[in-house]
């Protein structure tokens, strides 16, 4: 069960023609995907597009009514292979998945898929996780699709845009036997905004009917000679009639052709960014009615070089606005103007940030410089926005009295209550005793570990290749054994072959850490094949030590609660002193606590209404017995374990403190006895609805105990006042 | 500011929100989103959540643009921005002070436009808490940037005002967005948001309602002028409770007989005679810790620790009464220092037990257990114990293994039981025998020969010596936290008997006090000290 439901969302994929759809951009991608009659659909999750999957596996009734199949693929790679069901057959076909990451890992299935070529429509969604808020290194999806001929959308960033885009891109895969790739910006997932729907569409040819008839042409396949007569087919018959298709439809834009001789060649991502500089310089209205030629590439690739000679010909000078390096477009289009003899100056990361993300301040800055060149006296110098006005005119705080030193960062970090948080704990406790070891990272919550307070990780080489990353680090005359780490997502995805199965054949006698939360969490908390719960749709409960027994692990182990820190911390001493040659794999277990307490809040809040016994446990620190050294924190980091001012009047350093989102998860107990920190650390346990057996218990108590306090309170008086 | 006066010149409103994860700040964004659909407005939200759901920060970006008449969907739309732009973003909410500070420095609050919301609340950064010492940052120097860099600035402490009417934070910024007329919308429009909303609306609405009514105070308070005149006490950092209020320093410093109870008396009254004003108030807190610590005798002892420190601060002092007072302050924390018989006696008091209950929310209905995490060392045990058992007991390695294997795994004690709490109450009245314990007399000898350093260093180097007294913190902590600080402390005692002479020693002592502080494994001390 994902993080986010989508079960109240969903109902608005039913939308039909003419209704006013209301909703995030992958809502609406998703019902565009119905809108364009898809068969199948594939991927898998990940940030910005994690919840295009969410969607559709709470749509499931929806998907069912219409015969679309969908798949929680277990890579970008099995997604993107999914796709050879429009090679042959009449099915139109989607993939999602995080770009560039999930597409690296496709791109053996997408170079593939795209010699062959497709008859249905296939379109690959991407999620450009690329500038503020990613998580990834920082790459162009474009390479991929300039490297196996896949045509790229780039739509502006409003509903109605890219809602027409996917159902623009099935017709374009299909007009020119090329797979689609639709490039979906960081914000644009995350869009709130609306568009005009209509109805969803049953597919005619059905998957039966392609399982019933089946069909195949050897042509399609790639191996030779078949595969250099689709090289040959890509540029003589494939890229000529996507060229037509994308002129007969008009889907890149013109706006003010004529207006001035000088304009601007933009992605059509970036349009809403330029529109807004434009307009706060006097340039555009906020409709867009732009005072400066414009041509949207609504598609970035290919270029159409009858249209770019069109815009540029008759111009002094022309800026291209293209978001990332390297700058394939820009030389692309040097190489139309050259070869068209156009001596149009082009301008683009000569004016605008050669690398980094295209922000309005970054764009307006360009923009401004351009336009001075060609069109100054269309600049009036008295209005200039606060951004670009000349430093001393500039109003507080734009590069001033911002305090700049008072400013920390604050990356993610374990929840409160992560189980995955005492697997560090104790590893940086067994290291105190143990020396340090390379660790190698790997993509998940676990992470977080590279940060403070545990500053635990040396590299990370993608996603389900933890143990893969300290394959080389392999000398068996080393004390020293190597540490990995894997998530149970990046397990399934791959590491159970690329880390584990690659270690017992090649003798590695490293330690691995597979950190089993029973979800893939980082994504958004979907279902895996080890996941704990059962669901009607997929099938779970599929354990991850059974796996690596499988593969031919010996020492093997699973602890079910990683909040035993001593425990854990004894393991990962075996683990590295063992003299049992070959992989040792431990499987930290316990579930994402956000999946956890969403789960277990409502049920507990039931008990307490209906007058069960129910016990609340939480953490708490004596004031009077912390000397504000804050080393609790240092091997913890738990945000609901902080500090707050010292209420000694004597002492001046803060003392630690729990706040009340605290979940009792006991972290901070394991830890203060494994590390043997203070005695200020205590357990709350507050029972509602007590049984009469607690009501006695505590009476007695009170009793006895409040004799004895009265006792010390006597002995006490006489020295406050 | 109505709705449909716009023109298609004018860019939509603009509001940038800074959030935690888990603050709701999507919640937020839906409903403001929501209300202006409603009232025929182009409305729009971006985030850039990825990871940064994880308690990281999260900004969320909304564009508003009204009904203008010729505006039509998928035909005639205002395009509106995914990103902000500095300089124009009207209005800034932020969930906590430091996001506050972070939305400044992207410059997205400017002086000329932007009507700035935020929660004075701080969450603590992870460099802020991870310090061994006091690493938070100066709240005052982030709100004053907030004042000087807003046109409007509303700041309150909404998170409170939230957990108040036990809400979430989001609904209280809500209410402060309402009631700064930033947005073209009546209260009633919020309201109704919320209303459809439909998630936990009674408790929202009420903290809704309280943090409206301190926006549209503290609006009408400042007008529309350009500096905000919204002041703001939270002090240079979160107010210490121990800093108490000016009539009762006076009334301490006036008549310091008045707040002890009558085994103090006399020593009140030594106080007076002898203690000069600027040091009473920390002085007669030392008299009092040290004789609830131990006995009257013993706070007699610190009191004639600390006059001798007095006296030297007549003759040598510059007026400040740095010395006496920090002499004072850390020789009645080291006497105070943190054993088993403290540490018993503190959790068994009946205040500890309100205090407990207190802070676990608990109901009348409701019962309550507490266990106690202890985990005593073979040392801390010895260390209780007659001088001559505990030595014994160190040397004998039978004995001190078989205590070790007993604590190894530390211990779970639910004080609010009978047996738990004896057990504690029991180590509590060992207190008669602590004079002849092995750690009793240690440390007496350590506060000795540190004071004597005080002593012959303040009459030669005033400033010195101060810093000496300073030194006293960087010990602290239980077992190997405490062990370091010790052995830290004695690095820098080490040096300052080599340099006591030259003339920047004061400086030299404070930068090795600050570097132990630094770090735990005393690795930034090591490097100063080149060891």
């Amino acid at each position: 069960m994902a993080e986010r439901s989508f079960a109240t969302e969903v109902g608005k994929l039913r939308a039909s023609e003419g209704e006013e759809f209301f909703g995030e951009g992958i809502l609406a991608v998703t019902k565009a995907l119905l809108q364009s009659g898809v068969s199948y659909v594939g991927g898998y999750q990940g940030a910005p597009i994690s919840h295009l999957m969410d969607v559709l596996g709470d749509a499931k009734e929806i998907l069912d009514e219409l015969g679309v199949h969908f798949e929680n693929s277990a890579s970008e790679a099995t997604a993107a292979a999914s796709l050879a069901a429009s090679v042959h057959y009449p099915l139109r076909g989607a993939v999602t998945f995080k770009s560039t990451v999930g597409t690296n890992v496709a791109s053996d299935a997408l170079a593939n898929l795209a010699s062959g070529g497709v008859t249905g429509g296939a379109l690959i969604i991407v999620g450009e996780d690329y500038g503020e808020g990613s998580s990834i290194m920082q790459e162009r999806s474009h390479a991929f699709a300039m490297k196996s001929q896949i045509w790229l959308l780039d739509p502006r960033p409003n509903l109605t845009a890219i809602v027409d885009s996917v159902e623009t891109g099935f017709k374009l895969s299909e007009a020119s036997n090329s797979p689609v790739m639709l490039q979906l910006r960081l914000r644009s997932c995350h869009l709130h905004g609306r568009f005009i729907a209509k109805n969803n569409i049953k597919p005619k040819f059905t998957l039966r009917d392609a399982m019933e008839n089946p069909v195949r042409d050897t042509n399609r396949i790639v191996l030779p000679p078949a595969s250099f007569l689709h090289e040959q087919e890509k540029v003589t018959k494939r890229w000529p009639a996507a060229v037509k298709f994308i002129q007969d439809n008009k889907i890149n834009e013109f706006f003010a052709e004529g207006a001035a001789d000088f304009g601007i060649i933009l992605q059509g991502g970036l349009f809403n960014t330029v529109i807004r500089a434009l307009q706060l310089l006097g340039l555009s209205d906020v409709y867009g009615n732009s005072k400066i030629p414009l041509y949207v590439l609504n598609v970035t690739y290919p270029i159409i070089d009858e249209e770019v000679v069109r815009f540029a010909k008759d111009k002094k000078g022309v800026l291209l606005v293209e978001e990332g390096q390297p700058d394939y477009i820009e030389q692309n289009i040097n190489a139309v103007l050259r070869r068209a003899g156009i001596t149009t100056a082009l301008h683009g990361k000569d004016l605008l940030p050669v690398a980094g993300e295209y922000t309005p301040a970054a764009v307006i800055k360009g923009l401004l410089e351009f336009v001075r060149k060609f069109g100054p006296e269309l600049l009036n110098d008295e209005k200039l926005p606060a951004v670009v006005k000349p430093s001393g005119d500039k109003p507080n705080s734009i590069n001033s009295v911002a305090p700049t030193e008072q400013i920390h960062g604050r990356p993610p970090s374990f929840c409160t209550g992560c189980p995955e948080r005492p697997i560090f704990t104790a590893l940086k406790l067994a290291e105190r005793e143990t020396g340090k070891h390379h660790v190698s990272a790997d993509i998940g919550c676990h992470l977080f570990s590279i940060l403070p307070p545990f500053n635990i990780g040396a590299t990370t080489m993608g996603y389900g290749l933890g143990a893969a990353g300290a394959a080389a680090l392999h000398d068996t005359s080393s004390e020293k054994r190597t540490i990995s780490f894997m998530g149970d997502g990046g397990f399934w995805h791959n590491g159970l072959t690329s880390g584990i199965g690659n270690a017992v054949f090649n003798k590695n006698d490293g330690l691995v850490v597979v950190v089993d939360n029973a979800y893939s969490a980082a994504t958004g908390g979907q279902d895996l094949l080890s996941s704990a719960s059962s669901s009607e749709i997929r099938s779970t409960k599929h354990p991850i030590e059974r796996a690596v027994r499988g593969v031919g692990v010996e020492w093997a182990k699973t602890v079910t609660n990683t909040f035993k820190v001593g425990e854990m911390k004894k393991m990962f001493k075996d683990a590295l002193s063992t003299k049992e040659l070959g992989p040792k794999v431990i499987v930290a277990q316990s579930e994402c606590t956000l999946n956890k307490t969403r789960r277990e809040r409502p049920l507990m809040a039931k008990k307490v209404k209906e007058g069960k016994r129910v016990v609340r446990e939480r953490f708490g620190i004596d004031p009077d017995t912390c000397t504000g050294d804050h080393s609790c924190i240092r091997i913890n980091g738990c945000p609901s374990l902080t500090i707050a001012a010292n209420p000694d009047p004597m002492r001046k350093d803060p003392v630690a403190a729990i706040l009340n989102t605290c979940v009792g998860c006991g972290l901070c107990g394991e830890a203060a006895h494994a590390a043997v920190l203070c005695p200020s650390f205590y357990k709350t346990s507050v029972i509602s609805n007590p049984s009469p057996w607690d009501q006695f218990k505590s009476k007695l108590r009170n009793f006895i105990i409040g004799a004895l306090q009265t006792g010390i309170e006597k002995r006490l008086s006489g020295i406050e006042a | 500011m109505k709705p449909n006066s716009k023109t298609p010149q004018d860019r939509p409103i603009t509001l940038a929100l800074l959030a935690m994860g888990g603050e709701g700040g999507g919640v937020l964004a839906d409903w403001a989103i929501d209300m202006a659909e409603r009232n025929g407005f182009f409305a729009q939200t971006t985030s850039v959540p990825g990871v940064a759901q994880r308690t990281g920060t999260t900004v969320y970006y909304l564009e508003f643009y009204p009904d203008d008449g010729i505006s039509r969907l998928g035909s005639h739309e205002p395009i509106l921005s995914t990103m902000a732009m500095p300089g124009e973003v009207d209005i800034v909410v932020a969930s906590e002070l430091m996001e506050a500070g972070r939305a400044i420095s992207r410059g997205f609050v400017t002086s000329d436009v932007t009507t700035l919301i935020t929660s004075t609340n701080r969450v603590y950064s992870m460099t802020e808490r991870t310090a061994l010492g006091d690493g938070r940052v100066d709240s005052e120097a982030i709100l004053k940037s907030a004042k000087d860099s807003s046109k409007k600035l509303i700041a309150a402490d909404f998170a409170k005002v939230a957990e108040d009417s036990s809400s979430v934070i989001s609904a209280a910024l809500f209410g402060a967005l309402a009631g700064s007329n930033a947005l073209p919308f009546g209260k009633e429009h919020f309201i109704a948001a919320i209303e459809r909303g439909g998630v936990g609306v009674k408790s929202s609405i009420a903290a809704f309602e309280k943090s409206f009514e301190i926006a549209s105070a503290l609006i009408k308070s400042e007008g529309k002028t350009q500096s905000s005149a919204v002041s703001v006490q939270i002090g240079s950092k979160p107010v210490n409770p121990g800093e108490i209020s000016q009539e009762e320093q006076s009334k301490i410093i006036n008549d310091p007989t008045s707040v002890v109870g009558y085994k103090l008396t006399n020593l009140a009254a030594q106080v007076k005679s002898e203690v000069p004003e600027s040091a009473r108030v920390m002085v007669i807190n030392g008299i009092k810790r040290t004789a609830d610590y131990q006995s009257t005798k013993y706070a007699e002892r610190y009191l004639s620790r600390v006059l001798e420190i007095a006296k030297i601060e007549a003759q040598d002092g510059n007026g400040s009464g740095r010395l006496l007072n920090e002499t004072a302050r850390y020789t009645a924390l080291w006497m105070t220092y943190e054993d088993t018989i403290r540490v018993a006696d503190l959790k068994t008091r009946r205040s500890r037990f309100q205090r407990v209950n207190a802070e676990a929310r608990v109901n009348k209905e409701q019962l309550m257990e507490v266990r106690e995490y202890l985990h005593p060392m073979s040392e801390e045990i010895a260390d209780t114990l007659p001088t001559p058992i505990g030595k014994w007991i160190l040397r004998t390695k039978v004995v001190t293994r078989s205590i070790e294997k007993i604590t190894a795994n530390g211990m779970i004690l639910n004080t609010a039981s009978i047996g738990g709490y004896l057990l504690l109450y029991t180590l509590a009245r060992l207190k008669p025998i602590r004079p002849r314990s092995l750690r009793f007399n240690l440390e007496q000898e350590r506060i000795d020969s540190w004071l004597g350093r005080i002593k012959t260093l303040a009459s030669t180097n005033y400033d010195l010596a101060c810093e000496v007294a300073e030194c006293a913190n960087v010990i602290k902590g239980y077992g190997d936290t405490h062990r370091n600080g010790w052995r830290n402390f004695t690095f820098i005692m080490d040096e300052l008997d080599r340099i006591a002479a030259n003339t920047d020693a004061a400086v030299r002592v404070k930068d090795l006090r600050v570097a132990a502080l630094a770090d735990e494994d005393g690795i930034k001390l090591r490097a100063l000290l080149s060891l």
